[in-house]
């Protein structure tokens, strides 16, 4: 018997499912590192404070699936703005290694409050997807996995249309390339920061939301966010694209690997993929060229 | 403050004092711009122009003094506001947004006059759509014209020269439809030709849009050739000011720019040495 096709493709479609989760997260990450310049280390306990409300809502005050996860990603988005606000804002002009130690310690800070209010243990999150298997052709895929692709690739897409079209997007991306003369063609770089916070945080929260489906919540599940710093810095730390082709390349590849090599290799082949790009383009596919060395 | 003719200038700096730690880049720094003239601040590298402007266009907060545009005390505002109350800048490095076309940098100094805010264009996608039209056929097209650039206009910045780059910055600020319009350095490194473009085109804003405005230059020449009024800084201090013949004849001056006694004092120094 030859090469089994449908089972590759099946491989493939749970790939691109994880690859999609991973770029929502991945796109934290962009969107923050390019208003403010701040390589933010808390996306994955943000994304896990997300899952986290989510759980509190719909387990803990039992509301409705479509108004916990609403309120959840309100909750992100305030999450986001208040960290911004009150930490980062004063935190701009110091060194980029401070900044980005300050955001270790912010995740620590989110691990410990989870942990006090719905202990360590790892949960599940009320089931809203259902479990029907789903069929594309022939080929088998999870429904949550369907589900979570579909979901995190609207979202992309949505973003990236704001990014493009929106006059905030614009003001970003002003702010991302030049912050004096954005700030001198009147465009307010201080909300823009905030915005930028915000809506990374409500992705992040989303992701976290879909990932918990998945795979269940625990207060360890921020290193979620690891695999998807892999995936900025090999996409490039301020392109949104790259964080898009990123994400596809880290997820198929994990699940290639995880499958046909054996799954303790999933992480090793991430990594030694992080270490090629890191020697053949230290900035990231399709990042620019002056980012900051960490 | 009130001068000869009785109208309050477009723009007032009034005893300006900027230091950082026991630096003094500004020092009671007080000058006017009248409307409808080119003011130049000249002076020595380090003396402060740049400084003065940050605190005019308000990236830095200066310890004392106030400025005014308008009558009004801006001191305060922060740079959107300025900018939204007619204070448009270029840079010294130009600032453009790389990666973006020369027309939607140009654009982008609209952003200054959209009626609705960043949430109004998420919610209102109608308004702000057409606000977009609006903008590009109206405002866009005469600058893109005026400056000679449409020929560009769908490069991305990146790829120019240097003095066409130069250009789209000053069509930026001119998209801002500004009251004055503060220019640092338009002409530093650009070759001859690319300086008698640029003064023609700084002259003809001054003429036919009727903007002041207020330049740091190095490039005496075309100082005297097209200013109005002529401030000289020094060790962050005014040490002279007026009309440009009559700063280029002040011994201070000359002392400043080059940095013992006057000319004949040099010459004679030089002279003494080389025999």
């Amino acid at each position: 018997m030859g090469f089994d096709w449908l089972f590759f493709a099946e491989v493939t479609l749970a790939g691109l499912g994880s690859g999609a989760l991973l770029a929502l997260t991945a796109l934290a990450y962009v969107l923050i590192y390019k208003a403010t310049k701040v390589v933010n280390l808390a996306i994955g306990e943000m994304l896990m404070m997300g899952a986290y409300l989510f759980f509190g809502l719909a387990a803990g005050y039992s509301l409705p699936i479509w108004v916990s996860i609403l309120l959840a990603l309100i909750g992100g988005g305030i999450l986001g703005a208040v960290i911004e606000r009150a930490v980062i804002r004063r935190m701009l002009g110091e060194s980029a290694i401070s900044i980005f130690m300050v955001t270790i310690g912010l995740g620590s800070i989110m691990v410990g409050i989870v942990e006090i209010i719905w202990t360590p243990n790892p949960a599940r999150l009320p089931d809203f997807m259902g479990t029907a298997p789903l069929f594309i052709g022939d080929a088998y895929v999870s429904r949550k996995i369907a589900i979570s692709f579909a979901v995190a690739s609207l979202l992309i897409v949505g973003f990236v249309l704001a990014f493009r079209y929106w006059r905030g997007g614009i003001a970003l991306r002003a702010t991302a390339t030049d912050q004096g003369a954005a700030f001198s063609c009147g465009i307010n770089v201080p909300a823009v920061f905030s915005i930028s916070w915000i809506l990374a945080s409500v992705a992040a929260a989303g992701a976290g939301i879909l990932i918990g489906s998945v795979g269940g919540i625990s207060p360890t599940m921020g290193v979620f966010g690891l695999s998807a710093l892999v995936v900025v810095i090999v996409g490039g730390l301020d392109s949104i694209i790259g964080a898009l082709i990123g994400g596809l390349i880290v997820g198929l590849l994990e699940a290639y690997a995880g499958t046909y090599i054996g799954g303790e290799y999933k992480l090793v082949t991430t990594f030694v993929l992080l270490l090629l790009i890191l020697m053949l383009r230290p900035y990231g596919l399709l990042g620019t060229g002056e980012i900051e060395r960490l | 403050m009130q001068t000869e003719s009785g109208t309050r200038p477009v723009l007032e700096v009034a005893d300006l004092t900027l230091s950082f730690g026991g630096l003094h880049a500004l020092s009671k720094v007080s000058f006017a711009v009248q409307e409808g003239t080119i003011a130049a601040v000249i002076g020595p590298n380090g003396a402060g122009k740049t400084s003065l402007f940050n605190c005019i266009s308000g990236f830095y907060r200066p310890q004392h003094g106030a400025i005014w545009c308008e009558a009004r005390d801006i001191s305060r505002l922060h740079p959107p506001e300025r900018a939204k109350l007619g204070l448009a800048r270029t840079f010294q490095n130009i600032a453009l947004f790389r990666g973006m076309t020369v027309l939607d940098n140009i654009k982008l100094g609209c952003h200054v006059h959209m009626r609705t805010g960043l949430l109004d264009g998420l919610l209102y996608w109608g308004r702000a759509e057409r606000e977009e039209i609006e903008l590009r056929t109206e405002i866009v097209e005469r600058i893109v014209d005026f400056l000679e650039i449409n020929h560009i206009r769908n490069q991305p910045v990146a790829s120019l020269a240097y003095g066409l780059r130069k250009r789209v910055e000053l069509a930026r600020a001119l998209a801002m439809k500004p009251k004055v319009l503060m220019l640092d350095e338009p002409v530093a490194g650009m070759n001859r030709e690319e300086t008698e473009d640029m003064a023609r085109f700084i002259l003809d804003v001054k003429e036919e849009w009727g903007i002041t405005i207020l330049m740091v230059e190095h490039d005496m020449g075309l100082v005297m050739d097209i200013s109005d009024h002529v401030t000289v800084l020094n060790f962050g201090q005014v040490i002279a000011s007026g009309k440009p013949a009559d700063v280029t004849a002040n011994p201070d001056v000359i002392r400043a720019y080059l940095g013992a006694g006057n000319v004949s004092q040099l010459r004679a120094r030089i002279a003494g040495r080389a025999a």
